[in-house]
């Protein structure tokens, strides 16, 4: 089911938690809501799912109005991060409880629960009680109790943050699986940019109830509309180095000056950030072609390779280093830019020149 | 022997002698025969020699627990006596209850001449059957409205809703002395005294259970009733098959509690009720006491039957009514 939101806006008194949302979800995909804590996302969650009336706008699912239909008619599922399963009930009853309410004759019940079940692999507990279950499991069963009565569009409100990190990683690969072999559209709602990342088809960023990009996975790391998309993903966070440009000279805050081509595409006098994702440097322990000289603070070891912490001038850095260098601390490394993972943002706005 | 065995045998001699000092104290406060400095005695042997082959009691600790248990027990035999002075007069002849000093056994055990005597005099039967008429229609009552009333104000926004339920809580720094005289005249200008309706219309709502529940019900998480709303499930449904069993324990406690208070309420059919045949077993009692004089035996055996379904009741729910009676304590 496509799913559009038009100008949806939501308002609690005069704190502005949603903000004029067009956002578009297509048949079939994953989609992740992403932010910090308190930037609406759930909020909108809450709106689709018709928890919350919203304030203004329009939601439309196949084109269909429904921005005034109650939640029963809309024809979802909901899963909580709390599990929310009934207590009192079994793994099975839990399962079989909205096709209950749906009237749905005994027999087919239990049928379809337990291919749910099959499918979300607990057909073997059917008969324990939440309470008998580890959090992924109850985790699980919520998901098929959200699937059972096969909704349009699946909404899924942080499942993954009660889960201890293995666990975590588990579990989004299964909701990846179940949402690929039932193809239900499905909304993510995660502050974890990580989770995220290796979930989704697209990603919607937001901050203070607006949209800050909408796109496909990668392009939100690769092609950052503003800084805060930029600062928001990525781990290690993306260095960012204050200074101002003249022509194709790039000048720090603290006075190191070198070329940068696309300088030139910043406005006169602007202040700028040039923000550099951590392996987007070539770093070198010889002087090249280089552009800039950095002091090694530290160097960590990664495993399969290793970072080093820089003094840029004031700045901060952290890069990916390859072993052959033999780096350590208090060495001087040379560095160069590549073509991609470097961008130019406007100090103030956030916006990006290049 | 085992160590396994010496410290079961010691709990064994601890536990004996724990009774021994028991039955010693109550024929010490009895005053009637010889036998308590000698079971004292073997009392104190019994804990010795039980605390010296258990060696869990043989630290410092174990004093300061033979020191709680002396306590507990004196305890217990200050709460129990009465109970036990009720049953064991229950069997006496009035020539031995109104010996002086009095005697701690009854001559004849097997003496229940009170019981039918007492029975013949009055009609329990009939009063028996009425409170068991008015404590079950109003617990079942009392419960229905108090799932309800609990349900909307934890549940649904509607305006005054904060408002409304304080004003209800205050109504409970209200004392029931002032209300009666209200509830009075209201039973009486709706002709209703006299009749079984006056014990039970009063007593159909509680404030107090009501907030005891709304809390209980508030701290169920909201995720599982938007899940079974987006199911389709209404609010009717939800309350009965998901809030309902879910507050069993909670309800329980509150059934519990409210029909000990109805079982034994008092004052408030003495005020309304005039009629024998309409008479509730406590009052029946009292007024039995005065149709029978000086009786103590036929009342004490009257007593004995009508605290009978309270004790089984406590007997088989004594986990629920504790644990209830905490939980209200603490989370109001």
């Amino acid at each position: 089911m496509q799913v559009e939101m038009l100008g949806l806006s939501k308002h609690f008194g005069s704190t502005k938690a949603v903000n004029e949302l067009n956002l578009t979800l297509y048949d079939g995909e994953l989609m992740c809501l992403l932010g910090p804590s308190g930037c609406g996302k759930s909020t909108v969650l809450n709106m689709l799912a018709g928890i919350l009336p919203v304030t203004s706008g329009t939601i439309l699912f196949d084109g269909e109005d429904v921005t005034k239909y109650p939640p029963e008619e809309r024809g979802i599922g909901l899963v909580f991060q709390n599990y929310a399963l009934y207590p009192h009930m079994t793994v099975l009853g839990n399962i079989c409880f909205p096709l209950e309410i749906q009237n749905v004759p005994k027999d087919e019940r239990i049928k379809r629960a337990t291919e749910m079940a099959e499918l979300v692999h607990m057909e073997e507990y059917l008969n324990r009680k939440p309470k008998q279950l580890s959090g992924g499991q109850q985790q699980r069963v919520a998901i098929a109790r959200a699937l059972v009565k096969r909704p349009r569009l699946l909404l899924l409100d942080e499942p993954l943050s009660n889960l201890d990190a293995r666990l975590r990683l588990e579990m989004r690969e299964e909701i990846r699986r179940i949402q690929r072999k039932t193809e239900v559209t499905t909304v993510f709602v995660t502050h974890d940019q990580e989770e995220a990342m290796s979930i989704s088809d697209h990603v919607a960023l937001m901050k203070d109830g607006y949209l800050q990009q909408h796109d496909e996975t990668q392009n939100l790391y690769n092609d950052p509309d503003n800084q805060f998309v930029a600062d928001f993903l990525g781990n290690p966070p993306i260095n960012n180095i204050p200074g101002h440009a003249e022509g194709k000279l790039f000048i720090s805050n603290d006075g190191n000056s070198f070329i940068y081509e696309d300088m030139e595409k910043v406005p006169v006098g602007k202040k700028i950030n040039l923000s550099v994702r951590a392996e987007s440097f070539i770093v070198s322990s010889e002087k090249q072609d280089s552009t800039m000289e950095a002091k090694v603070l530290s160097v960590y070891q990664l495993g399969k390779e290793e970072m080093a912490l820089l003094q840029f001038g004031g700045v901060e850095m952290r890069a990916y280093i390859s072993f052959d260098h033999h780096l350590k601390a208090g060495d001087t490394a040379h560095l160069k830019l590549r073509n991609r993972g470097v961008f130019i943002f406007d100090l103030e706005s956030g916006r990006r020149y290049a | 022997m085992t160590k396994q065995n010496k410290k079961r045998l010691g709990t064994l001699l601890y536990i004996s002698g724990l009774a021994a000092l028991f039955l010693g104290l109550v024929f010490l406060l009895a005053k009637n025969s010889g036998l308590y400095p000698m079971l004292l005695i073997t009392s104190a042997l019994l804990i010795a020699s039980g605390l010296y082959l258990n060696h869990s009691y043989q630290t410092k600790l174990g004093t300061f627990k033979l020191f709680q248990h002396v306590l507990l027990i004196l305890g217990a035999v200050v709460m129990v006596f009465p109970f036990y002075w009720m049953i064991a007069s229950a069997f006496k002849t009035s020539a031995e209850m109104n010996i002086f000093p009095p005697t701690m056994l009854p001559n004849n055990w097997f003496n229940y001449d009170n019981f039918v005597i007492a029975f013949k005099t009055a009609p329990f039967a009939r009063y028996f059957i009425n409170s068991v008429i008015t404590c079950l229609s109003s617990v079942a009552i009392t419960t229905l409205t108090t799932i309800l009333a609990s349900f909307a104000f934890s549940r649904f926004n509607f305006p005054g809703k904060e408002i409304i339920f304080s004003l209800l809580l205050s109504m409970m720094m209200v004392p029931f002395e002032i209300l009666v005289i209200t509830n009075y005249t209201t039973i009486v200008k709706l002709s209703i005294n006299d009749t079984l309706w006056a014990l039970v219309l009063p007593f159909t709502s509680s404030i107090f259970y009501t907030y005891i529940l709304r809390n209980f019900f508030q701290s169920i998480p909201d995720g599982l009733y938007w899940s079974a709303r987006v199911d389709g499930c209404s609010n009717w449904r939800y309350l009965w098959k998901v809030m309902v069993p879910i507050a069993k324990p909670s309800l329980s406690t509150i059934v519990l509690l409210n029909a000990m208070a109805s079982w034994n309420s008092f004052m408030w059919p003495m005020l309304v009720i005039k009629q024998d045949t309409n008479r509730t077993l406590p009052f029946g009692l009292y007024t039995f006491t005065t149709e029978v004089g000086a009786n103590n035996e036929l009342l004490m055996a009257a007593s004995s039957v009508v605290v009978l379904p309270m004790i089984i009741l406590f007997l088989f729910a004594r986990k629920q009514i504790v644990g209830g009676v905490a939980r209200g304590g603490i989370k109001g």
